[in-house]
């Protein structure tokens, strides 16, 4: 909470005359508005872009009609066309579980916003167990789609759900590898901690410490978010081709957008995790170009690697549930288990 | 054990090379074709909408005939004796007053068996394809050019000469008795 105060406070030299705890609610109540501002906004453009890229890559021209330039406001219109669709539950469904699920889903992405380092001053909370936070809170979406799935007592989003649950299980684990090979080397858990260990041009930045044991760590830790958010190659929860829509079929307007901008804003929140621990967060791949502010590095390096998971959606198809499986537990869990022995022996050797 | 790293490899360099073949098609034209605002430019002799060069309508109903379903209307009234009404463009002689030519494109099946018995060759297809619209009734296109006040009078001159053909045989037929 302390930079985020120091920070209105620089800002505001009036506000420091308030009580701390007024203070403090109200530093807490606009950051929150401005992030879930962020996260409407930014899965708002996250959607367009993919609609355009999928488009391109297909030799095709996706949304151009809707707001002139290039369809820019075709999922502004789409928005509202959910919002104002009928709210429809079950009969048979669970209903408080059933309306609990999207607000769990969506609560636990904007908790994971909390300890994203944006800037020098901007975290909302700079933690110093911020990397196990974002890796445990993370993992709570679990129960939220568990419960859309089973409370919607439909035999598609049973089967979606407990694939969801299978699969984030098992990526948790080389997820949580790959990034205890950034915790040796930088010695923190805070994320501000690990962005600033990483000063220096872009050659400091973890993915080429120790070349090329950490980058083999980053493309671990991509591949198994990618599977946290249940994106191609790693869709099996929502498999349309199998499952309808997995968890979500029975969802409909607001409950379905919600669980829609869910998997967007997770889709920014693992790209900002992997560029925050192993591409230097805010800091500019080279010193000179220190002028430009920190939150436009974090913003274009997180949005990059959005951009590579929609690229690899789509190239790749889905994979079986046993590929799936094989995947996590026979390749990438040994694979990180080996980098963290050899991170390991070499911070020793050359201690 | 070897077998498990070379999968490994191969998965590895199989997704780049699957992601290097998206990547050029990200900047490769596409095939799209933005309908409304674009159209694609049919061949000349393509089978779309009918069209009638009506100056050229010699009004010999052949192609009334030949339609299989019907969908050509057409009402000719012989012009008198003294009238001259021209020639079609390759000679023929106009002896019909057309003063209805009608074709209804929502019944029309492009079978194109019209424009075959047209001795001026004034009925046509044209290569034009979108004349969708959100009434039937305007899909029934008129071609001749006559106002309805000139059918009208075409129509009593027409009633007056048979009426008098008629008075003339009736006079004609006590006297032959």
């Amino acid at each position: 909470m302390e930079p985020i105060l120091k920070l209105f406070t620089d800002l505001l030299p009036g506000l420091s005359q308030l009580p701390y705890w007024l203070l403090a609610t109200l530093a807490a109540l606009i950051a929150a508005l401005v992030l879930f501002g962020f996260i409407a906004v930014f899965a708002l453009f996250a959607i367009w872009l993919e609609r355009k890229i999928s488009a391109h890559m297909q030799d095709r021209l996706g949304p151009m009609e809707v707001g002139g330039w290039h369809g820019w406001a075709q999922t502004i219109a789409d928005t509202l066309k959910l919002l104002m669709k009928e709210d429809i539950i079950p009969e048979k469904a669970d209903r408080i579980l059933f309306k609990l699920a999207p607000m769990i889903v969506f609560s636990v992405s904007i908790a994971s916003f909390v300890v994203l380092p944006w800037s020098r001053d901007f975290i909302p909370a700079d933690l110093n167990v911020g990397l196990l936070y974002i890796l445990s809170i993370s993992s709570l979406a679990v129960i939220g789609i568990l419960m859309g799935g089973w409370a919607s007592n439909n035999k598609w989003s049973l089967y979606g759900a407990m694939r969801s649950v299978a699969q984030i299980v098992s990526y948790e684990i080389p997820i949580s590898l790959s990034l205890i090979t950034v915790i040796l080397i930088t010695g923190t858990l805070s994320m501000q901690g690990i962005v600033q260990s990483q000063q220096g041009n872009f050659l400091s930045w973890n993915i080429f410490h120790y070349f090329p044991f950490m980058f083999v760590a980053f493309v671990i830790y991509f591949i198994a978010s990618l599977a946290e958010v249940n994106r191609t190659p790693f869709d099996l929860p929502e498999a349309e081709s199998e499952l309808v829509a997995g968890f979500h079929t029975e969802y409909s307007g607001m409950r379905f957008a919600f669980f829609f901008l869910a998997e967007y804003a997770n889709m920014f929140i693992v790209s900002a995790i992997a560029a925050t621990a192993f591409l230097g967060g805010w800091l500019p791949p080279f010193s000179f170009l220190d002028f430009i502010p920190g939150p436009f590095w974090f913003f274009g390096k997180a949005l990059f690697l959005v951009f590579v998971q929609m690229w690899l959606r789509w190239t790749l198809p889905r994979l079986r549930v046993d590929q799936l499986m094989y995947t996590s537990w026979k390749v990438l869990t040994p694979f990180s288990f080996v980098l963290i022995l050899i991170v390991s022996f070499w911070q020793l050797l050359t201690l | 054990m070897r077998e498990y790293f070379k999968n490994i490899y191969e998965a590895i360099v199989t997704i780049l090379i699957g992601m290097g073949v998206t990547f050029r098609h990200l900047f490769v034209p596409s095939v799209t074709l933005q309908y409304p605002h674009e159209k694609l430019k049919l061949p000349e002799r393509s089978r779309m909408k009918l069209f009638v060069n009506i100056d050229d309508c010699i009004g010999c109903r052949q192609c009334e005939r030949a339609c299989p379903v019907d969908c050509i209307t057409i009402d000719t009234i012989k012009a008198g004796k003294d009238e001259d009404l021209g020639a079609a463009s390759n000679g023929q002689k106009k002896r019909f007053h057309v003063t209805k030519f009608d074709i209804d494109m929502s019944l029309c099946c492009f079978c194109n068996l019209c424009t075959f018995p047209c001795p001026t060759e004034c009925i046509y297809m044209t290569p034009e394809f979108d004349f969708a619209t959100y009434d039937r009734n305007n899909l029934i296109y008129h071609f001749s050019n006559y106002t309805p006040e000139q059918v009208q009078e075409l129509k009593e001159r027409e009633a007056q000469q048979k009426a008098a053909l008629a008075n003339a045989k009736t006079g004609k037929k006590p006297e032959q008795k």
